[in-house]
């Protein structure tokens, strides 16, 4: 089995395949509607930390307030 | 005529309200939908004989019962039954739009896709097969590019054509087993109810029992049928586990990126303007300066540009009540048209432009995909502050005024996170209390003039921090963090001059229906209050306010205000820059008999402040209540009474601590 990271630990422009959401703060529904849900690809763009990260997923920009996105557990991509 | 009623439902920014305003052109009724602080649009327009009833659907991504965006949308759907329902699908992002679209089709409407931005989805490189789509999703889909107004004849078209079409679709999404198999035993269960079968669709019931929608579940809890509804679900729990929210939720995207997307689009993705421009705008280092540099030319732009417009108003107000009045024997009711009515018309007014440029200008911001940008620049140091990332742009625009600024907090979506930034938004010094300041400062402190107003503003960002701390913690209704950031950021796009106008306009309008009126109310209540009793007033053709209600209330109220070193003048002062700040100069003018340009060394003459004493008045003019067009904005926009009293309260009693503050400290070092 390979790492489990929080997304917001991955460098900028680097690819991911979303393995789970963890839950709390009721916000992991708005999360999969968003497209945040296991096997989803995203793609960090921005991650200044301490502030929000900007993921590309399913096609869109989302901006997630990190505290939010350390929710977000995710296995990088191959060849990353 | 025969009659079809349109919903037009979309995630944000896809272009809805551009759809929207071609489709009616721009002619919309704006009110509210019923018990909510959620707006509601409706136009309409005649197409090939038949009238088409256009409802505008808030912006959504999903149909859940957890927003109440969200609710509104779906209700409409599920009760008022809309003959068509249009869902504006993003070209340039299929993937994400067609989240929406699947729970359409399982809600079992007549739905048209729109397939907008179909421009940009072609610049990105993108190739979509309409017809399959078409045919993979069961309903017509129309390319249309809103902003050239590309498409929307067929649109109609396909409006007119899904509504003759009266038999519905059914059953077109399948989720695949064990989803499909548990769904049909629960719809079945659910049928045996006459009465929800008669009022919703079976398999959308059955779905969002299996999600265990708050609502739905309210609904079937009074169902005969719930006891067995409720062991079937405990069946189901074993098979597809807890959530089954999220488990029906991974399935549709997995249908939409498995089956519907790779068979309708191709083309590569290169790297997109967007991104090139996100690398500056979001950049670590310049977005900050490349958002302040923007904030500045806004705020140059909106009142540089409206102020001779709002001085012309003001000006043609009062020309129009003198001329009037001229021509009326009875000196009472002369005055009362002339600065009653036409006194308060014009201060009515007076505020459309400075509004109307402003939101001009921020929807350019906004329809050009900037102004969520500067959202997330700022978001780690609005939550710092107990605010929220989105609570900066009105926290910026109350600078200017504080009435746009109020309206602006829409954007921000908690409703707890929103009250707040509209509590503490008065706070932001408003361009109308620079006059005053300057007023004060030159009258009583010579060189420290210049430095004393610009402490006026820190000091009153550094109350709103500590406001929204306060509150934060305190009110049980604030308890905890702001919620966290989520948002998307849309594509860049140049904005259109017609859209932007449109919404301007609307803004504007809606200012002047709803503040408007509480605005003219107390103009002609300030007006009796300074012009009677009318001969104690009005003697011998002199305007004598000493003996006017407003001036006893004053010297009434004097005592109160002695700790602050206020006396009735400045207490009346204080009255009247409750109808618009500004008119804290007006009032000291009048009092003193002068004009307002010579207010300033009058009032240093009169000693009516000491340096301190007029610092403190500067400091009370900042904090205190909002003036009433910030109230009316306030009322609105919370749709209650609390809050909008809180807010007065809340203000009134800091301003009395801040200014006592600074009296006594500043005594105790040695001020006078």
């Amino acid at each position: 089995m390979r790492v489990r990271v929080p997304l917001p630990l991955l460098p900028e422009n680097s690819e991911a395949v979303v393995v789970e959401v963890r839950g709390g703060w009721g916000l992991e529904r708005r999360l999969a509607e968003l497209g945040f849900t296991a096997g989803a690809r995203v793609r960090v763009l921005r991650s200044t930390g301490p502030g929000p990260v900007l993921v590309l997923v399913r096609g869109s920009r989302v901006a997630l307030g990190r505290g939010l996105a350390m929710r977000i557990l995710v296995e990088p991509a191959e060849g990353v | 005529m025969e009659k079809v009623v349109v919903a037009l439902i979309g995630n944000p920014n896809v272009g809805k309200s551009q759809i929207f305003n071609n489709l009616t052109g721009g002619r919309a009724h704006v009110g509210n939908w019923p018990g909510k602080t959620v707006e509601k649009k409706e136009g309409k327009c005649v197409h090939k004989g038949v009238e088409l009833h256009i409802v505008d659907l808030p912006g959504t991504y999903s149909l859940t019962a957890h927003s109440i965006d969200e609710l509104i949308a779906r209700n409409f759907i599920v009760e008022e039954k809309p003959d068509v329902v249009v869902d504006i699908v993003d070209a340039s992002n299929l993937e994400r739009n067609l989240y929406l679209l699947l729970q359409l089709l399982e809600l079992e409407a007549n739905v048209v896709v729109a397939l907008n931005k179909w421009d940009a989805a072609k610049s990105l490189g993108y190739e979509i097969n309409v017809d399959e789509l078409s045919r993979l999703l069961g309903v017509p889909v129309i390319p249309t590019v809103a902003t050239e107004k590309m498409g929307m004849e067929e649109l109609k078209d396909a409006i007119l054509e899904a509504a003759k079409r009266k038999e519905r679709r059914k059953n077109i999404v399948k989720y695949g087993e064990p989803f499909d198999g548990i769904i049909s035993e629960i719809a079945s269960i659910l049928q045996k109810d006459g009465e929800l079968s008669s009022k919703y669709p079976m398999r959308w019931l059955a779905i969002k029992v299996l999600e265990a929608d708050e609502e739905v579940m309210k609904t079937v809890s009074k169902s005969p049928v719930y006891d067995e509804l409720k062991l079937k679900l405990e069946e189901a729990k074993k098979v597809l586990g807890e959530d089954m929210e999220i488990a029906l939720a991974e399935r549709r995207y997995s249908i939409i990126a498995e089956t519907i997307v790779p068979r309708v689009l191709t083309g590569a993705r290169p790297l997109t303007l967007t991104d090139l421009l996100d690398k500056a705008f979001l950049s670590k280092h310049l977005g900050i300066p490349i958002f302040l540099a923007l904030w500045w030319a806004l705020f140059r732009f909106a009142f540089d540009v409206s102020a001779p417009f709002s001085d012309m108003l003001s000006m043609l107000f009062t020309e129009l009540g003198k001329f009037v009045s001229s021509g009326i024997s009875d000196p009472q009711l002369a005055s009362f048209i002339a600065d009653g009515i036409f006194g308060g018309l014009g201060t009515v007014l007076s505020f459309f432009p400075p509004i109307f440029f402003l939101f001009l200008g921020l929807a350019m911001l906004e329809d050009s995909g900037y102004l969520p940008r500067a959202a997330f620049v700022m978001d780690r140091l609005m939550v710092k502050l107990g605010l929220h990332g989105r609570s900066f742009i009105p926290m910026l625009l109350g600078f200017g005024c504080n009435v746009p600024a109020v309206m602006a907090t829409r954007t921000i979506e908690k409703e707890e996170d929103r009250i707040l930034t509209i509590l503490v938004n008065p706070l932001m010094s408003c361009s109308a209390r620079l006059p005053v300041y300057l007023l004060i400062a030159s009258a009583v402190l010579g060189p420290w003039a210049a430095a004393a107003t610009y402490s006026m503003y820190i000091l009153g960002i550094a109350l709103a921090i500590l406001m929204a701390k306060l509150f934060r913690t305190v009110i049980p209704y604030f308890k905890g963090k702001p919620s966290p950031l989520i948002m998307e950021l849309p594509l860049y796009a140049v904005p259109t001059v017609r859209t932007t106008l449109i919404h301007a306009w609307e803004r504007g309008r809606l200012f002047l229906r709803k503040a408007g009126t509480i605005i003219l109310l107390v103009v002609i209540l300030s007006w009796f209050l300074s012009n009677y009793p009318w001969e104690a007033v009005h003697q011998n053709g002199e305007f004598v306010i000493e003996n006017s209600y407003i001036a006893q209330l004053g010297r009434l109220l004097e005592p109160y205000f002695r700790p602050l070193g206020f006396n009735w003048m400045a207490v009346v002062a204080l009255f009247f820059g409750f109808l618009a700040k500004e008119a804290v100069v007006g009032t000291f003018a009048t009092m003193l008999g002068v004009s307002e340009e010579e207010a300033s060394s009058a009032l240093a003459s009169a000693g009516v402040f000491t340096p301190l004493t007029g610092f403190a008045f500067m400091a009370f003019t900042l904090t205190y209540t909002p003036c009433m067009a910030t109230l009316g904005a306030i009322y609105r926009e919370t749709n209650s009474w609390k809050w909008t009293i809180f807010a007065v309260v809340y203000e009134l009693a800091l301003a009395y601590l801040v200014a006592l503050g600074i009296v006594t400290f500043g005594r105790l070092l040695g001020f006078t």
